[in-house]
């Protein structure tokens, strides 16, 4: 009879022991893909926030051209001080109504910047002035490094998606609060680096 | 709200299935014509000099020609060849592919992420204004490459520097194989096999020794990647 017992308690044991190692190890694995979501998401960031730093530069050179259209830049102030008012975190990627937001205020400043950009064609002073060349090429290089963030975003958080869903992690994300992380949507214009030819 | 995520993911599949059906060339040499446009010497003297470079700074320049883009972005063109080529170290990133679709007339520097500070895309956008796109305008197309890849090694120039080679020349400089053995020998050795074998085995230990730590860059082998990774840094351009 107490043989009986031990033997059963050594056999809850063990599967304890197993369940926890296996629990430990998927936990793991979670926390590290979700690194390197957050990770992706700060290389993003990075690079909507060069190009923030970038327009300001953009605009005064371009008001300095004498009857340059004022729509086409105040438009670009107006959308760049839309993305300033967001408040951005890595906590935004599982709220995906923030995220929205998020990507659609990007997506209008992309639009008003390419618009910017197409209308300096009309100004051939700008296009011989070298100072305003190489800003524009700081800016359609922030354009693509953006695109390519934002894939390499999209790729891990695919994979760790994929992961949180998948039986029986899907357990282990449940209990430990692994959630969703939003993607990238490749929206209208926007996704497009705004492009002049030159 | 399961159904828009449905969308996203076809469309993202659908995307990577567009990326995949482009021909993504395997880079086999540091200077890739497939249009053959540039004359036998000029290729082989630029091939010499951008292995010689990477060979010295480790900085992996990489050109690469062909006749068009065949629609397909030129951006995408150029990370996916650099990205799928692993041009560059995978410590320092610091590979570079320029560019040039010659009916297309569209050229691009793609830089990676370890040579930006170094090469910028406002420098990357005047190397081929100034430098590149003169020649290009009269058809001058060895020139106008020699020069592109000119400036893209001066403006590299200082970075990095192959870490491998200064370890090397230490080991070549003093054997120190060599001279363990002779302790080793003195030691343990006495009394057994002749004092002129263990010297001589001594000196083959020495000499594997420094030979095997030799770049695998080495030697007149093409190009080889090194695992760099990019993120679209560079410029494009047209003539």
């Amino acid at each position: 009879m107490k043989k009986g017992l031990l033997i059963g308690l050594a056999v809850v044991v063990v599967f304890i022991i197993i369940a926890v190692s296996w629990y430990t190890g998927k936990y793991n694995m979670l926390v590290g893909l979700n690194e390197s979501v957050n990770q992706a998401w700060s290389q993003v960031e990075n690079q909507y926030q060069r190009r923030m730093d970038l327009i300001p530069n953009l605009v005064s050179t371009v008001k300095g051209v004498a009857d340059f259209e004022k729509e086409t830049f105040t438009a670009v102030t107006e959308a760049r001080s839309k993305v300033n008012q967001i408040n951005v975190s890595s906590d935004m990627l599982n709220n995906p109504a923030a995220f929205q937001q998020f990507q659609s205020a990007q997506g209008e400043l992309s639009s008003a910047l390419s618009r910017l950009l197409v209308s300096v064609e009309a100004y051939p002073q700008l296009k011989a002035n070298e100072n305003f060349l190489q800003l524009q090429a700081q800016l359609e290089g922030t354009e693509n490094r953006i695109s390519v963030e934002r894939m390499k975003f999209n790729q891990v958080v695919q994979d760790y998606n994929t992961k949180i869903k998948q039986f029986p992690t899907n357990f282990i994300a449940g209990m430990a609060g692994f959630s969703e992380k939003q993607y990238f949507k490749a929206d209208t214009g926007a996704e497009q680096a705004p492009k002049v030819e030159f | 709200m399961r159904f828009t995520k449905l969308i996203i993911l076809l469309f993202t599949f659908s995307f990577t299935g567009i990326f995949a059906q482009a021909d993504i060339p395997v880079l086999k040499n540091y200077v890739n014509d497939f249009t053959g446009t540039l004359s036998g010497s000029d290729e082989n003297q630029m091939e010499a000099a951008l292995r010689s470079f990477d060979k010295k700074t480790s900085n992996q320049i990489i050109f690469l020609m062909n006749n068009s883009l065949d629609g397909y972005p030129l951006e995408m063109f150029t990370y996916e060849v650099a990205d799928k080529n692993n041009i560059g170290t995978k410590e320092n990133n610091n590979g570079v592919l320029f560019y040039v679709a010659k009916n297309d007339r569209k050229m691009r520097i793609e830089v990676g992420y370890g040579l930006e500070g170094a090469l910028p895309d406002a420098l990357a956008s005047s190397i081929l204004r100034n430098e590149v796109k003169p020649y290009f305008a009269k058809g001058d197309y060895s020139n106008g490459i020699r020069s592109g890849l000119n400036a893209i090694i001066s403006a590299t120039v200082g970075e990095y520097t192959r870490k491998d080679n200064g370890k090397d020349d230490d080991k070549k400089g003093f054997p120190w194989g060599y001279l363990i053995f002779i302790l080793l020998f003195l030691i343990f050795g006495r009394g057994r096999g002749g004092l002129g074998t263990m010297i001589l085995l001594g000196g083959l230990g020495g000499m594997s020794g420094g030979r095997s730590s030799g770049g695998s860059f080495g030697g007149f082998g093409g190009f080889s990647g090194g695992g760099g990774s990019f993120g679209g840094g560079g410029a494009s351009g047209s003539w």
